[in-house]
């Protein structure tokens, strides 16, 4: 890496911008970008980056190609994957083996490798070129787009993108006041669910009186299945830290926080690399840039409490003390961190902000729909062809980006449901797909946009299972200050674990509709307000389901244990003997080519034996002897 | 002065003062029991619950803990209020049926059934205890431990604390584990006895020494009915 130095002035700053766009622009030899991420990382990115590295060696082409190493593409199910540039070739799901053949054809001789290319599930082509890929097609990746083209660790990468361009717009163009007018004007909300105005959010916590103000990065991003902050973190860290740079400006606030949770180990890093090069660069400390502006940026790392990502328990954990949430008013804008006026945004929310000012309030509120502007990241998870990290514009459609984007659902099972927003989210069906995404349409359809996890779910999917999943998440996560939320979730963990395992009985779903109500109503805070949710949106939508558990001890999707057991279908059993190597308990009896035979008493119900088979001989069927126990007790 | 009101009533609080603070200053009754004058608010019996703002806007929220602001208006017993209340307190009964406390409150506030199953934990996590302890007597002994299903109340490492001086202010504040309920069905979940009282006293005294806030304190009634 280049030394770096301080940068005198704005002039200095501009000029050296300047200089790095117009080498970018005028690079004439080919980059090779490997996606190393957190998720790129743990399939082996790294080691393909070694086998790169030494395979651009062996080849004598280290004066001919850049090998640059960045954060999340977003394209999970590809990983480890890389970019060749100019041409935007795209190659998947790389072994290190694979990297030598790629070096020696496409890069030394240009041709195409087929086989690393990326296929469609649904046609069989193969891509050739990044843009040709339906995963990207329909996504609009303000925010996530510029993860290609800069090396996480590098401020020099960053500037050659136009980075700190809007930072500079920012110190010399704007008033503080015009810069929240524009921010206001764009229609941000914020991205870490709610949906609260930034604009709206920073002018109050301007106007608060007293001089020392303080801004927070909210990057406790505890959702499962969801990790869009972590990879904007880790991706395109300067974005995030110019966005509070921008936004200390506009609020007159002097020292930041950036809250990013210690599970994150390379999110915490590249932060910590980058505000450390900012420090160096003196583009943070006092007299920024020669200017009057200082600004000092802190990390503080979480210790991975859901409840910390509320704004008064996060504040509370910042402080030292038990991350718990307190009411609000007064709310972070005048009494926050040590009771000083306190700005705090989601991640997604600070990375959107250098590109309103470069771009224009306009131009973001060009994107979106009438109440939500600009784009939202999804993390795309579940029974989905393409996983992955996508960002749309809002008022996009379930359906474009489960079917369109994410690809459909694998093995061409029917698509059930999707989750989003969390665990304090709510579960759509499919007569929603054609629901467009924003906050408002969201919660009347009683989920959340949350920070934007989505999960999704295949028929056989059992939503008093989901229900149960996330009722347990909450029920340990909850700070356990309120009773409502407490003993409500426990509660309603309780009833559902009871329905799922037989156990139910008349009158439990009106309880459960009647706690749930409750915990949503009286709790303090929105861990506990939407912690109902799960259950609130499965009993709308699925309340058959729970039905068919309570009076009929039957399990529709086959997945609660309690309810079911697995049999070999006789006729389509081929005695292949899979399911048998399957079975961790040799519950299985037969000999080859003859059909077998599942023995119930050494049977755990693993469901092993279900994903072995080939042939779908094996059936998870409803199990009549524990129905019949179970009613005689009833 | 903050002008604000309550149950439709124009009412006049100071500032810093609480939605309770004032509802109680006016003499307008709201149950709770994390709440006690001399200690920090708590939030976290969900007892004093009221209905703030109006239309679809309206929501609840825990008096102890909501400053009361300019044109504020609260209603302390509307139907949601009532509900959530009473869900509140079939909580707090699944968890310590025998505290005499607690089943007077449901008595009180008409709670019929008991659809959890118990736990008898004797402890509903008020935390009156630790901040009387950390607020008043400056020892910090207890404290909360875990989060979740798993809170409980205890010392550090749960070793007797050098903190303590067993100055007993943790029981004597205790609003759920010190005084058990005497009534007949004192057993069951869900006792309802006051409910139902015929109030003995007047057999022996010109006045009724007991209101159903207070029904049974003095025992009198129930002890004749054994």
């Amino acid at each position: 890496m280049k030394r770096l130095r301080k940068f005198k002035n704005v002039e200095d700053l501009r000029k050296t911008i300047q200089q790095q766009e117009a080498t970018r622009q005028q690079e004439t030899k080919k980059v090779i970008t490997v996606s190393s991420g957190t998720c790129g990382q743990a399939r082996g990115s790294q080691k393909v980056i070694e086998a790169l590295k030494k395979a651009i060696k062996a080849e004598g082409l280290k004066d001919q190609v850049i090998l640059r190493i960045t954060g999340c593409h977003g394209f999970c199910e590809a990983e480890p994957n890389l970019i060749i540039y100019p041409d935007r070739i795209f190659y998947q799901k790389l072994t290190p083996e694979d990297v030598r053949t790629i070096v020696q054809e496409t890069i030394k001789d240009g041709r195409v490798v087929e086989k690393y290319l990326y296929r469609d599930p649904r046609t069989k082509e193969r891509a050739w070129y990044e843009n040709e890929i339906q995963f990207y097609q329909k996504q609009k990746r303000i925010v996530l787009g510029d993860n290609v083209f800069v090396d996480p660790t590098s401020l020099l990468d960053y500037l050659a993108i136009g980075g700190f361009k809007p930072f500079l717009k920012a110190l010399t163009e704007f008033h503080p006041e015009e810069i929240i007018q524009t921010v206001k004007k764009s229609g941000l909300r914020g991205r870490g669910g709610a949906g609260f105005p930034t604009g709206v959010k920073w002018e109050a916590t301007r106007r608060s009186p007293g001089d020392i103000k303080y801004i927070i990065c909210n990057g406790d991003e505890g959702d499962p299945g969801a990790y869009m902050d972590r990879s904007v973190l880790e991706g395109n860290p300067f974005r995030v830290l110019e966005g509070m740079m921008i936004g200390a400006l506009a609020i007159g606030a002097r020292e930041g926080f950036i809250y990013v949770r210690d599970e994150y180990p390379l999110a915490v890093r590249h932060v910590t690399q980058a505000v450390d090069q900012l420090y160096r660069t003196g583009l943070l400390g006092k007299n920024i840039l020669g200017t009057e502006f200082s600004f000092d940026l802190h990390i503080s790392k979480g210790a991975g409490a859901f409840v910390c990502g509320e704004e008064t328990a996060l504040i509370a954990s910042i402080e030292g003390r038990v991350g718990e949430p307190r009411q609000r008013p007064p709310f972070p804008a005048q009494k926050g961190l040590w009771k000083k006026p306190t700005c705090i945004n989601n991640v997604e929310t600070w990375a959107n902000i250098p590109l309103i000012i470069q771009n224009g309030a306009e131009w973001f509120s060009s994107i979106g729909t009438a109440g939500s502007k600009g784009t939202k990241i999804f993390s795309l998870v579940g029974k989905i062809n393409n996983t992955g990290l996508v960002e749309v514009p809002m008022g996009i459609t379930l359906r474009e980006i489960i079917y369109d984007i994410g690809g459909g659902i694998p093995e061409g099972k029917a698509f059930k449901a999707v989750q989003t927003g969390g665990p304090s989210g709510g579960c759509l069906p499919a007569s929603l797909l054609d629901l467009p995404i924003d906050y408002e349409s969201l919660t009347a359809a009683g989920s959340i946009m949350g920070s934007g996890g989505m999960i999704v779910m295949d028929e056989k999917t059992c939503m008093v299972d989901v229900a149960m999943y996330f009722l347990n998440f909450l029920r340990d996560e909850s700070c356990g200050k309120c009773i409502s939320c407490r003993e409500g979730t426990q509660r309603m963990w309780e009833i559902v674990k009871d329905i799922s395992e037989g156990k139910g009985k008349p009158g439990d779903l009106e309880l459960l509709e009647e706690l749930a109500l409750a915990t949503k109503d009286a709790s303090m805070c929105g861990l506990g307000q939407t912690a109902a949710n799960p259950v609130l949106s499965t009993l709308r939508y699925f309340r058959e389901e729970f039905e068919a558990h309570i009076y009929e001890k039957r399990c529709p999707a086959g997945v609660c244990k309690s309810l079911i057991r697995y049999v070999v279908i006789p006729e389509k059993c081929t005695g292949c003997e899979a399911c048998k190597r399957a079975c961790p308990t040799q519950a299985i009896q037969g000999t080859r080519k003859d059909v077998h035979l599942i023995l119930y008493d050494k049977c755990i119900k693993c469901g092993a034996c279900l994903e072995a088979c080939r042939f779908e001989a094996i059936e998870a069927q409803r199990d009549e002897a524990i129905i019949i126990d179970k009613e005689v007790r009833l | 002065m903050i002008t604000m009101k309550i149950n439709g009533v124009e009412v006049k609080a100071e500032e810093g003062w609480t939605i309770l603070e004032t509802a109680q200053f006016y003499g307008l009754e709201i149950p709770t029991l994390c709440h006690h004058e001399g200690l920090s608010p708590y939030g976290a019996c969900r007892l004093c619950l009221v209905e703030i703002g109006e239309g679809a806007k309206a929501k609840l929220v825990s008096s102890c803990t909501y400053p009361a602001e300019e044109g504020l208006i609260v209603h302390t017993d509307t139907r949601r209020v009532i509900k959530a209340r009473r869900m509140m307190i079939e909580l707090m009964l699944s968890v310590a049926p025998y505290s005499k406390v607690i089943q007077d409150l449901a008595s009180k506030f008409g709670v019929t059934r008991m659809r959890f199953t118990i736990r008898n934990e004797e402890c509903i996590l008020c935390g009156l205890c630790i901040r009387m302890c950390a607020e008043q007597m400056d020892g910090k002994a207890i404290g909360f431990q875990n989060r979740g299903y798993q809170r409980k109340i205890s010392t550090p490492f749960d070793i007797r604390s050098e903190e303590c001086r067993l100055c007993g202010g943790c029981i004597y504040i205790c609003p759920a584990c010190q005084l058990r309920c005497q009534g007949p069905q004192a057993e069951t979940a869900l006792c309802n006895a006051c409910l139902t009282m015929d109030p003995t006293c007047l057999d022996y005294y010109d006045e009724l020494q007991c209101w159903m806030y207070d029904a049974g304190r003095c025992g009198t009634c129930v002890r004749e009915k054994k």
